[in-house]
């Protein structure tokens, strides 16, 4: 890098630096820090993308996990399965949450990552599966947690549906723009519609699930129940990402009109990964309503749709471990980070500007990289 | 005995804003041959590919594949009744590999569904395993063995065409049309290129051909049509073409046709 390019850089910062100052006021004694940090992984980011060492060191460490994925999946799943019993209950409420997400970042994956739509109202579908959960256990009585957890699957795949068929022949902002208005509209519909959703009040004493012998009413056996439906939706959409489905998908993202050509009906591929996204969205938000107890509108803002999508972009758009990893970092993180909650949105924008620029593949990557492994591993050139 | 048409076109127009791109074109694809369809630039042909295919919507007049009325129908529609094509400027999917490429091929005969998919079912398997086993046929069809794997971005141009072409046939159509298949590519690639159009025909597909480079038109089609100003003016064999008055005129005094004598 050449000094005079250098010293732009750094002018280009300390501007930003000046901008940002007053809006961040206490915290202005961070800022150099951060921006030291932003710049200095450019930096090695420069530097490594150039240094064929790194290169090769980077190729071996992924080419390892590569190889070893099995093992290493078992082992964080052993991890994840033994943390309830040393963790406290505060600990405990924020990782289920993460548990949540991270089923909600799996499931934008499929629509954002697979067919490269952008759903900006995603926790749209999740506030309907939260309600309808909600609803369906406390105002039907007959009706408990494990009717209403496939039921809110399925309310919010028909919204999916009724949504997908009139716009998903819509392109990019467009359809963009219709989704962040159906996440408002859902929510300005559950804070009117009194006499079903409890308005603002939202609704109350929705019950943890039971087991027949044991209900999970504690914070750890509700942790469990969550990470054994997370797995299952892991291994659901792993399993139709890596089919037929899954490769379509990618083609229709790729190239409508080139898939159109080899037989595949762009339209319906769309509709699929939308309504599937939704039906795990609504899952999720059953699962949201049970742990809770407690459901409002105020649960379901935009802010929320917007830190799913980030999920999904900071762990690798199209890469299902990389929104595990995105869901874990951004509901974990900020939790040992409280005194900046006010300037969250801003440190998002920030992190996710920064992503693009130096890492548009996300932190995990798309499958591009362990593509390469895998052939070196055939030793093919 | 006659040959049977199995690709008619009549009074086939496109129009784009108040240009006519295509005016009334009527063309009779033979079962078997590897027909040409060649042309000044702008002269119509490519969108003469896409009128056929779904691609863009025609104007006017109508299109029968093997008999049957498929004007209007939608692209993929039209490519699983068997009707395969190559683009001229799109690549392949380039974040996927040669095999995923050749596997989007394949979509029109898979038999799996979802649930299969999830429960990873023995009809999931049998699907899977016979597809791929196609897939690595076509891929040495197309000499791409080596890049298996790869991502299709980090082929070369040659490559890109190549799996292109196998793509297509994945589809196992009865008809193929490639849009200027070897353009941008030198000598040895064309021949290998023309090599493998008539293997394609050998196998009982037909062709039907845009192309720009003369070697390769007059050396492998057995007809030819020729398009000027969306209009057809001249049919016939490649003898015929090379001598065609108003073929000439069109290549702006037969330079270009010339030349490859």
């Amino acid at each position: 890098m050449s000094g005079r390019k250098l010293s732009a850089e750094l002018f280009f910062y300390l501007g930003l630096m000046l901008v940002c100052a007053p809006f961040l006021k206490l915290h202005t004694a961070w800022l150099p820090a951060v921006f030291l940090v932003v710049w200095g992984l450019k930096w090695f980011g420069d530097f490594s993308g150039r240094n064929e060492g790194i290169g090769r060191l980077r190729e071996k460490v992924v080419g390892f996990f590569r190889q070893r994925s099995t093992p290493l999946v078992l082992l964080l799943l052993a991890v994840a399965v033994v943390v309830p019993f040393g963790a406290s209950t505060y600990l405990l409420d924020v990782l289920t949450s993460a548990l949540l997400y991270a089923i909600l970042a799996s499931a934008l994956n499929i629509t954002v990552g697979f067919t490269g739509v952008l759903v900006l109202g995603f926790i749209g579908f999740y506030a309907i599966g939260a309600y309808t959960t909600g609803i369906l256990t406390t105002k039907f009585a007959l009706c408990g947690f494990w009717l209403a957890l496939p039921a809110s699957g399925v309310v919010a795949l028909l919204f999916g549906l009724l949504l997908g068929i009139p716009t998903l022949r819509l392109k990019g902002d467009y359809l963009a723009i219709v989704t962040l208005g159906f996440g408002e509209i859902v929510k300005i519909f559950c804070n009117n519609l009194d006499a079903l959703t409890g308005g603002p009040n939202g609704i109350l004493g929705i019950k943890r699930p039971s087991l027949g012998f044991a209900t999970l009413d504690s914070p750890q056996a509700f942790y469990w129940f969550c990470l054994a439906v997370l797995a299952m939706v892991v291994l659901i959409i792993a399993r139709i990402a890596d089919s037929r489905y899954g490769r379509a998908w990618i083609a229709v993202r790729e190239n409508e009109m080139a898939a159109g050509a080899l037989g595949i009906d762009v339209f319906k591929k769309h509709l699929l990964s939308f309504s599937l996204s939704a039906f795990f969205g609504g899952i999720a938000g059953a699962l949201f309503a049970a742990k809770q107890g407690f459901i409002s509108p105020d649960s379901f803002t935009f802010y929320e749709s917007v830190l799913v999508l980030c999920m999904v972009v900071l762990g690798g758009i199209g890469n299902l471990a990389g929104s595990l990893v995105g869901a874990g970092l951004l509901i974990v993180l900020p939790e040992f980070l409280r005194e900046f909650a006010l300037y969250r949105m801003l440190i998002f924008g920030a992190l996710m500007v920064a992503f693009m620029i130096f890492r548009p593949h996300g932190l995990v990557g798309s499958r591009t990289i362990a593509l390469e492994a895998e052939d070196h591993a055939d030793g093919a050139p | 005995m006659a040959p049977r048409d199995l690709l008619v076109t009549e009074g086939l127009s496109v129009e784009f804003g108040g240009v006519r791109a295509l005016a009334g074109v009527d063309i009779a694809v033979h079962e078997g041959e590897i027909l040409a369809v060649i042309g000044p630039n702008g002269a119509g042909k490519t969108t003469f590919f896409n009128a056929i295919t779904g691609t863009c919507a025609p104007a006017g007049g109508r299109v029968f594949f093997d008999g049957r009325n498929i004007t209007g129908k939608k692209s993929h529609e039209i490519a699983r009744l068997g009707l395969a094509r190559s683009f001229q400027n799109l690549k392949p999917f380039a974040e996927m590999t040669v095999t995923e490429n050749i596997l989007i091929g394949r979509e029109s005969h898979l038999a799996s569904n979802l649930l299969d998919a999830v429960l990873r079912t023995p009809r999931f398997r049998a699907d899977e395993a016979a597809n791929h086993r196609k897939a690595r046929e076509l891929v040495a069809f197309v000499g791409l063995d080596k890049r298996r794997n790869t991502l299709a971005r980090d082929l070369t141009y040659g490559e890109q065409k190549m799996l292109e072409i196998a793509r297509a046939l994945a589809l196992e159509p009865r008809i193929l049309l490639l849009d200027e298949p070897v353009a941008g590519m030198n000598a040895t690639e064309t021949g290998f290129v023309m090599e493998l159009v008539r293997k394609v025909q050998a196998q009982g597909i037909t062709v039907v051909l845009i192309e720009h480079d003369m070697r390769m038109v007059m050396g492998i089609s057995e007809r030819i049509y020729v398009l000027d100003h969306g209009e057809l003016i001249a049919c016939g064999d490649p003898e015929a073409i090379r001598s065609n008055s108003r073929v000439i005129e069109a290549y702006l005094g037969g330079g270009k046709l010339a030349h490859h004598h």
